[in-house]
């Protein structure tokens, strides 16, 4: 058998231990199990989330369950590999031949989820009024943070609604993995928050408060910001006041049900370092805040098809080859150097899949080679559905799916 | 619609997540210092990228200087602390740095940012506009800024933000302030760059940016397609592999001649992986065709290999100086 070449640096250095191997993770259990109601799909842009999401409920509607994917994202991505023309704030069937489930497909849009929050609670006219200001209008269209917090309401929304077995939702592409978490609580707490409420009432909340330092305050914010402004917040917050108990409460609610048996976070992310250390900071979190995580899809791959030859071997060959000549030499070069590459890129990968192993032992590992993740229609849908979903062992070149290259051969 | 290029003053750089755009603003900051030119590098993410790429401490709410060009220019990094820039504001506006320290200290100041999150845009662009337009002793003290700016779904709102709060508040500072920010973003001296991968979804993301930046009036700049490769199997052989007509046994007897171990299995392996090599190559080169459909002037940065270092950063540089010297000349 072939020995692989070690050079260390130093002679008299041990042995490097053995890289800690991730546990393998098993999805196919994960969005069958009658228990699992809602997977959150979450990472860093750009890896892969969407797809991720849309994958996992096709897997589970085909064995049965009827499956809503909730996506947040304004390229309308979703409804391209779905295959339907468009996707607004209502669930929409995509049509799964073969499949025993319903699969449906649904894009936040924002204003209208905000809007719907506000004419769900209070009357016609004081929606009305509430509608017309401009601050509302601002603030439900189109500053961050208030996509995280509607996502979470339409999550709310959706289950409890009891129409679906299963939720999976795609979190907002945010500037930090970490928004989707922080961004509602954020705004509820200052939608809720002693300031705002002092602002717009300061004779309601008594003299105490009324103190010098806090008049201060209230001129420069309104120094900063106009007093037209101030006027316009003040009235949206008294309106929405009266007729809900509380942004806060309800981030809240969401926020726990996040925290309830039966929902599992999948973060995703790529063989690359940031999206990797981005994935790290997620799971880091989870665990403080004690939110159930079913372990790490690392998408986009690219594992060799054969491991029985190594770069550096490859590419000596592929030098052979040239020397020796003839027809077809520069071909059988050419694919010997594909190779080559494939299998460097593989090992550089590997190695960032051994150090976030390394750091959080604890987390099941599930890769998905980049193929499978190139996702145009449901076919492809349907592919990457199957990398995600089979089973950890059965793979065609025997290395196990939680791996890109197999143990011990780096 | 197009700046004149060699007017532009004011880089931004944006891209969908995972395109690299760190590092091609990065790079376009090395390659606009060439010369002796004074160049702001702006971090706009709080993600300390720019400090990553350049290996140095994370960058405080300071402009540093983080490398040196030929011809003793400069590029200056700044990570913007959105806090910080409030209490800038405050001093410069209205002279209360100390009062803002003390509202800072109750959470005021926090609050304020939240009070109207697109404050936080507000500060960023304004910080943007302020470095832009900076002069000492009568001249300008950046010859260029470049923005790391946030991703393609987000550019639009972050940029035009400031003509929002303008909408919002129709009177006070803020809305001065706005105005200014929009003069100059809208004006000839700005160009949004946007970066994109040879994939679907990056390509889909440039086009609908575009869209969006165009129906505001933000003016558009290059398309910077990153980490492009090049074809490893000589040119005749990839359409050949790319339709499937390449097997095993093509490859079988040379393998056997260079003496390797079980052949046909690794033959199988080899022409499969040169097949989806070549397949990924075509998809490559229909998406290049789409780039060059959205009609901006284009540049290509090849994907190196290894780490990307300063080394690296300057390989790429190079690429982007050649192609900004022939937007101004053409």
């Amino acid at each position: 058998m072939t020995q692989t070449v070690e050079r260390s640096r130093r002679p008299a250095r041990p042995a490097a231990p053995p890289a800690p191997e991730a546990l393998p993770l098993e999805l196919a259990e994960l969005v069958t199990d009658p228990d699992t109601r809602i997977v959150v799909c979450c990472g860093a842009g750009g890896v892969g989330k969407t797809t991720t999401s849309a994958a996992l409920a096709l897997a589970a509607a085909e064995v049965g369950r009827t499956v809503v994917v909730l996506t947040i994202d304004p390229a309308r991505r979703l409804a391209q590999s779905l295959g339907l023309r468009e996707l607004d704030n209502e669930p929409r069937r995509v049509d799964v031949p073969g499949a025993e489930g319903e699969l449906h497909a649904m894009m936040l849009d924002m204003k209208r989820t905000f809007d719907d929050v506000v004419v769900a609670h209070s009357t016609p006219e004081r929606a009305e009024q509430i509608f017309e200001n401009p601050f509302y209008q601002a603030l439900s269209s189109s500053f961050s943070g208030t996509q995280e917090y509607m996502a979470m309401e339409k999550l709310g929304q959706l289950r409890a609604g009891e129409k679906w077995d299963l939720i999976v939702v795609d979190t907002p592409p945010s500037r930090s993995a970490l928004d989707f978490l922080d961004a509602p609580n954020r705004l509820g707490r200052f939608l809720d928050g002693t300031m705002i409420r002092l602002l717009v009432a300061p004779s309601r909340a008594g003299f105490k408060f009324a103190s010098a330092g806090f008049l201060f305050f209230s001129r420069i914010i309104s120094k900063i910001l106009g007093g037209q402004l101030l006027r316009d917040i003040s009235s949206f917050v008294a309106a929405l006041d009266t007729m809900f108990g509380g942004f806060r409460e309800r981030a809240n609610a969401t926020y726990e049900l996040l925290r309830r048996p039966g929902t599992w976070f999948v973060v995703v992310a790529t063989p690359e370092p940031d999206a990797l250390r981005e994935a790290s900071y997620f799971v880091d979190r989870l665990s403080t805040e004690q939110m159930p995580l079913a372990g790490l899809v690392l998408n986009r791959t690219h594992p060799p098809t054969t491991t029985a030859l190594s770069a550096t071997r490859a590419d000596g060959a592929a030098e052979e080859v040239l020397e020796a000549g003839g027809e077809g030499a520069e071909l059988v070069a050419g694919a010997l150097r594909v190779h080559a590459e494939r299998m460097a890129l593989a090992t550089r990968e590997q190695h960032l899949a051994d150090r976030f192993t390394s750091a959080h032992p604890e987390v099941a590992v599930r890769t998905v080679p980049a193929a499978a993740g190139d996702v145009h229609d449901l076919d492809g849908l349907r592919g990457m559905a199957d990398a995600l979903t089979g089973p950890d062992a059965d793979t065609p070149t025997a290395v196990p799916r939680r791996r890109i290259l197999p143990a011990r051969r780096r | 619609m197009s700046p004149d290029p060699s007017s532009v003053r004011c880089h931004v750089v944006t891209g969908k997540g995972g395109t690299g755009k760190t590092t091609v603003a990065a790079a376009l900051a090395l390659a606009l210092a060439a010369d002796g030119r004074q160049v702001l590098l702006v971090e706009t993410e709080g993600r300390q990228g720019i400090a990553q790429l350049f290996d140095t401490p994370p960058l405080p709410y300071e402009e540093r200087r983080v490398a040196v060009t030929r011809g003793g220019g400069e590029v200056k990094a700044l990570a913007i602390d959105v806090e910080e820039a409030l209490l800038e504001y405050l001093e410069m506006f209205y002279n209360l740095r100390r009062a803002g320290r003390a509202l800072r200290r109750v959470g005021a100041v926090d609050f304020a940012t939240t009070i109207a999150p697109g404050l936080r845009d507000v500060l960023l662009t304004g910080k943007v506009k302020e470095a832009v337009t900076r002069r000492r002793d009568g001249r300008l003290v950046y010859d260029a800024v470049v923005v790391d700016a946030p991703p393609t779904g987000r550019i639009t709102r972050f940029l035009n933000v400031t003509g929002e709060m303008a909408g919002l508040t129709r009177s006070g500072p803020i809305k001065t302030q706005s105005d200014g920010v929009m003069a100059v973003l809208k004006s000839p001296q700005t160009a949004v760059h946007l970066v994109t991968l040879l994939e679907d979804m990056p390509v889909q993301e440039t086009a609908d940016a575009m869209a969006e930046l165009t129906a505001v009036g933000l003016p558009l700049g290059s398309v910077v397609v990153n980490m492009a490769t090049e074809p490893v199997l000589p040119e005749h052989d990839l359409t050949r592999a790319a339709e499937g007509r390449l097997t095993g046994a093509d490859l079988a007897p040379a393998l056997a001649a260079a003496q390797l171990h079980e052949v046909p299995a690794l033959a199988d392996a080899l022409a499969a992986q040169a097949v989806e090599h070549a397949r990924r190559w075509a998809a490559q080169d229909e998406l290049r065709d789409e780039v060059e459909a959205l009609d901006r002037p284009t540049v290509e940065l090849p994907l190196l290999p290894g780490p990307m270092d300063l080394g690296a950063l300057f390989e790429l540089a190079g690429r982007l100086e050649e192609h900004l010297r022939s937007e101004v000349a053409a």
